[in-house]
This record gives C-alpha cells, structure tokens and sequence, in this order.
C-alpha cells in the first residue's frame, strides 16, 4: 500500500505541477480569484478533515474488535467523503454556469483535471468504505480485520493529505 | 498461549489512543482555520511562508499520527517519501523548465 501511495504522489505530483504552471493562463472565462468560494471550499475542506478523524477512529475500533463501533465509524467516514464529493459537483456545477468550461482556457483544464482526479479518488474511497461494511457484517474477513480497515484507512488519509495540498496551492494563494 | 496472544495484540495496537486522535483533529481543524484567516487578513509578506508552514505541518501530522508512520517501519516511511521526494523532483523541474527554458 505505501509503494502504491508512493506512485500516487507522483500522479498527483504532475497534476499540481501542471496546474500551476497552467493557473495564469486564463484567455478566456473567468479568472480564478472570480470564481472561487473560499468559504464553501472552507466547509467542504474541513469535512474532508474530520473524516480522516473518523477513520482512524475506525481502524483504532477494529483494533479493540469492536465490529459495531468500526462499521458506525466506517459509514460517518463515507457520509462525510460523499458529502464531500457532493460539494465538489456543486462547485464544478456553479463553475460551469458562470461560464469555466473543461476547454475554455488552460487554467480551467487544469483546475478541472486536478480537482476531478481528486474527487474520483474520494468517491472510489466512499465506494471501499462501504464495501468494508458490506464484507464486515457478513464476516467475510477471514484474516485480521483490523488490517484490512487499516490499509483502507491509509488510502483515505492519503486522498486527504493530497486536499490538504490542493486547497492551499490552489484556492488560498493567489495566481 | 497466553503471551503469544499478548504479543499479537500488541502488534496492531500501535498508535495513539482515541483521546489522541481527538486531540491532533481538533489541532488540524485549528490550523485549518488560520489558513482560512489569510484569505480574509492581510498577513504582508508572512503570507506565503505562513500557508506553506501550515500546509506541511498539516501534512506531516496527517501522515505521522492518522497514518500511524510515526510509530510503522521504517521502510514505509522510506517507500513513502522516496515517491513524495519524486513528486517534489517533478513539479520543481517542470516549473524550472517553463521558467527558464520556455517562457
């Protein structure tokens, strides 16, 4: 899992290479001081937070092999990544109707590649959350459990490490 | 039997306790909001370094206590950063190329 998480970086590495290399390119569209939310992106970034809390409380419940306790973490933990998920579609929503298409300037390509891979990798997270669920209360785990939360765990800390990085080189510095 | 039980749970309970976590959350929500305040307060030229602390101090506690790298082998902290130096490689040549070469 850590050598896959190393790979990861380097995906998410060019991304957020190109995208600022790309941010000031804006020809046409709007600008993205313009468009930004900072307060929503505020609300959606700390959301994102406290479901890394929520999982690692998980992974410390399957620990104590308390099955309850880790499948109530586990579906806090993927409400809070489809709410998350659910804000991003509402900001590329907005976005789009104030006239940012994928295509309308190099910032808005990269803003969207960048962003957008991130929120696949949330709802591919949300999607192995409730998968874990699934497999747990039908016992299916035939190994340690708490392994297996763990290294699930890892990978949703990892998607939110990698927000911590775009919400403060894309929507708190300027371009 | 009894000890070899002891030693197999003490394997997976590395880490913190719940009250731990709690407390790093309530610290990362914390910064979170300091790093919202720029947006809405002039800072003058503390302005980037201060976002750029903050960015990596939320980093490295996110990696260090939730992903339990901190207290985990050594080699996945190696497996870890190698890719996270790798990545760093690539966005300072890709940047430095546009820069100098390019533009």
């Amino acid at each position: 899992m850590w050598l896959f998480l190393g790979s990861e970086c380097l995906l998410f590495g060019g991304l957020i290479s190109t995208y600022m290399l790309y941010r000031g390119r804006v020809q046409n569209g709007p600008h993205p001081s313009q468009i930004y939310d900072i307060p929503f992106t505020s609300v959606s970034s700390f959301v994102l937070l406290m479901s890394s809390l929520t999982m690692v409380l998980a992974v410390s419940s399957a620990q104590r092999k308390d099955d309850t306790r880790t499948n109530l973490w586990l579906l806090i933990t993927g409400l809070l990544g489809a709410s998350f998920v659910g804000g991003q579609v509402y900001e590329f929503t907005t976005f789009y109707r104030e006239g940012l298409g994928f295509t309308t300037s190099l910032f808005s390509s990269s803003f969207y590649s960048l962003t957008g891979f991130h929120g696949v990798h949330v709802s591919i997270g949300v999607i192995m959350l409730m998968s874990l669920r699934a497999i747990i209360k039908k016992n299916k785990i035939t190994g340690d459990k708490s392994e297996v939360v763990e290294l699930i765990g890892l990978y949703w800390h990892f998607v939110d490490i990698v927000w911590i990085i775009i919400f403060t080189l894309v929507y708190l510095i300027p371009s | 039997m009894t000890t070899e039980t002891e030693t197999h749970e003490d394997t997976h309970e590395h880490g913190m306790s719940d009250a731990g976590y709690i407390k790093i959350a309530v610290i990362l929500a914390l910064i979170t909001a300091l790093e919202v305040s720029t947006y809405y307060v002039d800072f003058g030229p503390l302005f980037m370094p201060a976002l750029l602390i903050m960015m990596v101090v939320k980093f490295v506690m996110v990696v260090s206590y939730f992903m339990h790298l901190k207290f985990d082998s050594k080699m996945f902290s190696f497996l870890f950063y190698t890719g996270l130096g790798l990545a760093l490689f690539v966005y300072i040549t890709a940047l430095a190329t546009f820069k100098f070469f390019i533009a």
